[in-house]
């Protein structure tokens, strides 16, 4: 335990987060994940947005950037494409990743640039109190669904596939072993990596919808997951409503960082007498 | 001395292309030259203007105030810039009709025939009535405009660039107009 | 001739001054009429690599930019007036977690898509106060293209000092013109570089003197494991809501930039000292001024021109020194009536101020800035 506490920056807990939140299972199975790979903590950089999730960054002892609503895989593009040798992951939520940050989610697995994002989907804009997110389900109550949701859920797993994600996988806080073991996947996987982790907001979502505490709030979403490898010989009807969990998808597609490295290479070999701009400036590069 | 150029027609035809030369050209020889353009939204057609001021001392403003020279090579160009002109001189292509209400003066100039037939590309128009301009006023040498055209035609089109600048400064010749500013 | 005299356009200056300064990272989005900047980047930074990406928004961009320069990088974006109102929120945080950006933002007319391939002037107080809440910025205002250049250069100069957000606030005219520039020989450009902690040990990442001092900025990825954020934060980056914390922070941010308001300011003058009537401008607009005063003054009127190259921070004691002998003073922009305010403000009553906006989408005609100065006298 000791050395867990060693990847967080202690003078900073007790965290934000409310009794019963799913939000410290996810970041532990993170720290988890990185420990048994082993990564080097100086060369990681955790990037968030705004929103419960995205809070998770500044209790962790890495270098840590807390950014705007939506942005934070735009912030991360930047970060590792400007310095691709640092492992970058993001952590945000239902809410930053795919409404407001939605389009920066898309591009970025279209880019297939190598960023780790970890979605902690709770369905609910919890640090707002409450109102519907676009993966809140169909006819569930949010403060601004007060009727039940009018609108249709995304399956972020499918968006980020379909984006050009070269590792997509899906959790919950219930599965945490399993969910450490895709986050480790996703963290080895050179490419756009996403690991969609279902999680707990009882004092919003749960109370709202009168599921209960946190025990059958975990219950409930554990109840709505089937393990991939489970579902392949399940009937179809079996299947219905529920959100498949485990590794669901995985390719070998080109990085882009990697790519544009090997323009550059191929550009500088054309350009190498170019005298127009500054070389030096060593300090500021690496 | 400020000499000020007007080049319009439609977008497309490369007269920005002419107005940057024109202005290189200066500089080789020595001068201040300053290009502006305005356009529409529309990459092709459209109206395009560009506009290029020589001069021997600092260019404070950008723009032609009072063009020496209107260069127009459609029938709404004509129009549109004709009536703008005072003592300066308007260079219109011949298909264009002249309109008695502009009263400038001006030269009709074979400009689109010359590059279609003499030339034998319909592109090089506006290199064509770069050589006219550049006949005309005399502010850059031959050399310095075919060194100019050298750099900023795309490659491998120097060598017919280069005779459509000979084209335009031949018609120059032969519109039998004095040299330098008519102001 | 010189020998490297050049025609160059406005835009193509700009991207060589940010070069020049060592610009390593420029990610943007296309819009008129910034696009050639991104365009010769794309083209240029791979060749000293360096890196360029196209994102999928102007939001996207600057938030790319600011992730670049937290690993050390000098980071640019080009923008017009539809993105650099999109980028506001990122400014904002650029400039409360103290991030080296640059922002060069095309002006055209607006507002909304206006008219995308006309130069307007008319973004003066967006680039002050786009983002909410208080905050400093600094925005330059190039009046040619060599200015692009010099300009583009001294916001990287500024950005990396003082760390904050830096805007070149060019307009349609001066970034699409070419003219003929001689650049200054690149031995002789003296590299901005941003002041760095020595060792993680004892590392605050906001600590600094209350009195407007500038933290020392260390990059991602080499130890110092520190947290940035743009909820208030005390010197060691972590959030906090305390009244004091706050106060401090906002003071000092602002403190930055005020107690060096003479050490940034710039501008361009002549005739000024005897002037009956000054023209105080920027940008474009400060050549067709500067084309009139020069024709009043032949025609013995006592006219004087002031052309801002600083516009934020306001450099009001330089407004009153220079136009101490004017007894009026036409503010000529590409809008209704914005630098004009700061001219009031600054000049406090003693000369008139008379505001000359023009929002046709064309650039002024000397003539009508000869007019006003002709009604003055």
């Amino acid at each position: 335990m000791a050395e867990f506490l060693d990847y967080f920056r202690k003078e900073r807990l007790p965290h934000i987060w409310c009794p019963g939140c799913g939000h410290g299972t996810v970041t532990g199975a993170l720290i988890r994940a990185i420990d048994k790979l082993g990564l080097d903590k100086n060369k990681i950089v955790m990037v968030s947005g705004i929103g419960c999730s995205s809070r998770a960054v500044g209790y962790l002892d890495f270098d840590t950037l807390h950014t705007t609503h939506g942005r934070a895989i735009a912030f991360a593009t930047g970060v590792k494409h400007a310095k691709p040798s640092l492992k970058v992951i993001v952590m945000t939520g239902d809410g930053d990743c795919t409404a407001i940050g939605g389009n920066h989610f898309i591009h970025a697995a279209r880019r297939n640039i190598d960023i780790t994002t970890i979605i902690m989907n709770n369905s609910t804009y919890g640090m707002t109190s409450g109102q519907y997110s676009p993966t809140t389900p169909h006819g569930m109550l949010g403060t601004t669904a007060p009727y039940g949701n009018v609108e249709h859920e995304f399956d972020v797993c499918e968006l980020a596939k379909a984006s050009g994600a070269s590792y997509v996988a899906r959790a919950t806080s219930f599965h945490v072993t399993l969910l450490t073991d895709l986050i480790e996947k996703a963290l080895m996987n050179k490419g756009f990596s996403v690991v969609e982790a279902l999680t707990q907001c009882p004092t919003y979502f749960g109370r709202k919808n009168k599921i209960g505490g946190p025990v059958e709030l975990l219950n409930w979403i554990k109840d709505r997951t089937v393990n991939v490898k489970a579902a392949a010989a399940l009937p179809p009807e079996k299947l219905a409503g529920k959100l498949l969990i485990g590794e669901l998808y995985k390719a070998e597609r080109p990085e882009y960082c990697a790519t544009y490295a090997e323009t550059t290479a191929r550009v500088q070999r054309t350009y190498n007498d170019y005298k127009g701009g500054n070389r030096g400036c060593e300090l500021n590069s690496d | 001395m400020r000499t000020e150029f007007r080049l319009s027609g439609s977008g497309g035809q490369g007269l920005l292309l002419a107005g940057i030369v024109l202005a290189e050209a200066a500089i080789l020889e020595g001068k201040n030259a300053v290009q502006t353009q305005s356009y529409g939204p529309e990459a092709r057609g459209g109206s395009s203007k560009a506009e290029v001021v020589i001069s021997e001392d600092e260019i404070d403003y950008p723009k032609a105030t009072d063009p020496d020279y209107l260069l127009a090579l459609t029938a709404d160009a004509y129009k549109t810039y004709g009536p703008l002109m005072n003592s300066g001189l308007i260079i219109v292509d011949s298909s264009v009709s002249l309109d008695a209400e502009i009263k400038a003066r001006t030269l009709s100039v074979p400009i689109l025939a010359a590059a279609a037939d003499t030339v034998g590309k319909k592109v090089t128009a506006n290199i064509v009535a770069l050589g006219v301009l550049g006949g005309l006023s005399r502010l850059a040498t031959r050399d310095a405009l075919r060194k100019a055209v050298t750099a900023r035609v795309p490659k491998g089109t120097e060598e017919l660039n280069l005779k459509a600048l000979d084209v335009g400064l031949g018609l120059a010749a032969q519109s039998g107009t004095p040299a330098g500013s008519l102001k | 001739m010189p020998k490297n005299a050049k025609l160059m356009q406005g835009n193509e200056a700009c991207t060589m001054g940010a070069i020049a300064a060592g610009l390593q990272f420029f990610a943007g989005y296309p819009i008129t009429p910034s696009t050639e900047i991104a365009e010769m980047c794309s083209e240029e930074l791979p060749k000293f690599g360096g890196k360029f990406i196209q994102m999928e928004d102007e939001i996207g961009s600057i938030a790319a930019c600011i992730g670049a320069s937290l690993t050390g990088k000098k980071a640019m974006t080009a923008t017009s007036g539809p993105g650099f109102s999109l980028m506001q929120e990122s400014i904002g945080y650029a400039s409360l977690c103290e991030i080296p950006v640059v922002i060069v933002n095309v002006q055209r007319m607006g507002p909304s898509t206006g008219m995308p391939t006309s130069p307007a002037q008319g973004d003066i107080m967006q680039a002050r106060w786009g983002t909410h809440g208080d905050h400093q910025v600094i925005a330059l205002a190039p009046g040619n293209v060599k200015e692009c250049f010099e300009l583009t250069f001294k916001a990287f100069v500024y950005a990396e000092a003082y760390r904050v957000p830096v805007i070149v606030l060019a307009d349609e005219v001066i970034s699409h013109m070419r003219e003929k520039v001689v650049l200054p020989d690149p031995s002789s450009y003296k590299i901005p570089m941003r002041a760095m902690p020595t060792s993680p040990a004892g590392y605050k990442p906001y600590g600094a003197d209350p009195d407007g001092g500038v933290p020392l900025m260390a990059p991602f990825g080499q130890g110092y494991r520190w947290h940035c954020t743009g909820l208030f934060h005390d010197e060691s980056g972590a959030p906090s809501g305390k009244a004091a914390v706050a106060d401090q922070l906002l003071h000092r941010l602002d403190r930055k930039i005020e107690k060096n308001v003479q050490a940034l300011e710039d501008y361009y003058v002549e005739s000024m000292d005897d002037c009956d009537v000054a023209v105080v401008s920027f940008g474009s607009s400060a050549m067709a001024a500067l084309s009139a005063v020069r024709r009043a003054r032949k025609g013995g009127l006592k006219a004087g021109m002031l052309r801002l190259k600083t516009i934020w921070p306001f450099p009001d004691q330089a407004i009153r020194r220079l136009c101490a002998s004017a007894k009026k003073i036409i503010v000529p922009e590409m809008n209704l009536g914005q630098l004009v305010l700061e001219v009031e403000r600054a000049i406090h009553g003693k000369a008139e101020v008379i505001k000359l906006g023009k929002v046709t989408g064309e650039l002024f005609h000397p003539d009508e800035i000869y007019k006003a100065l002709k009604e003055a006298f």
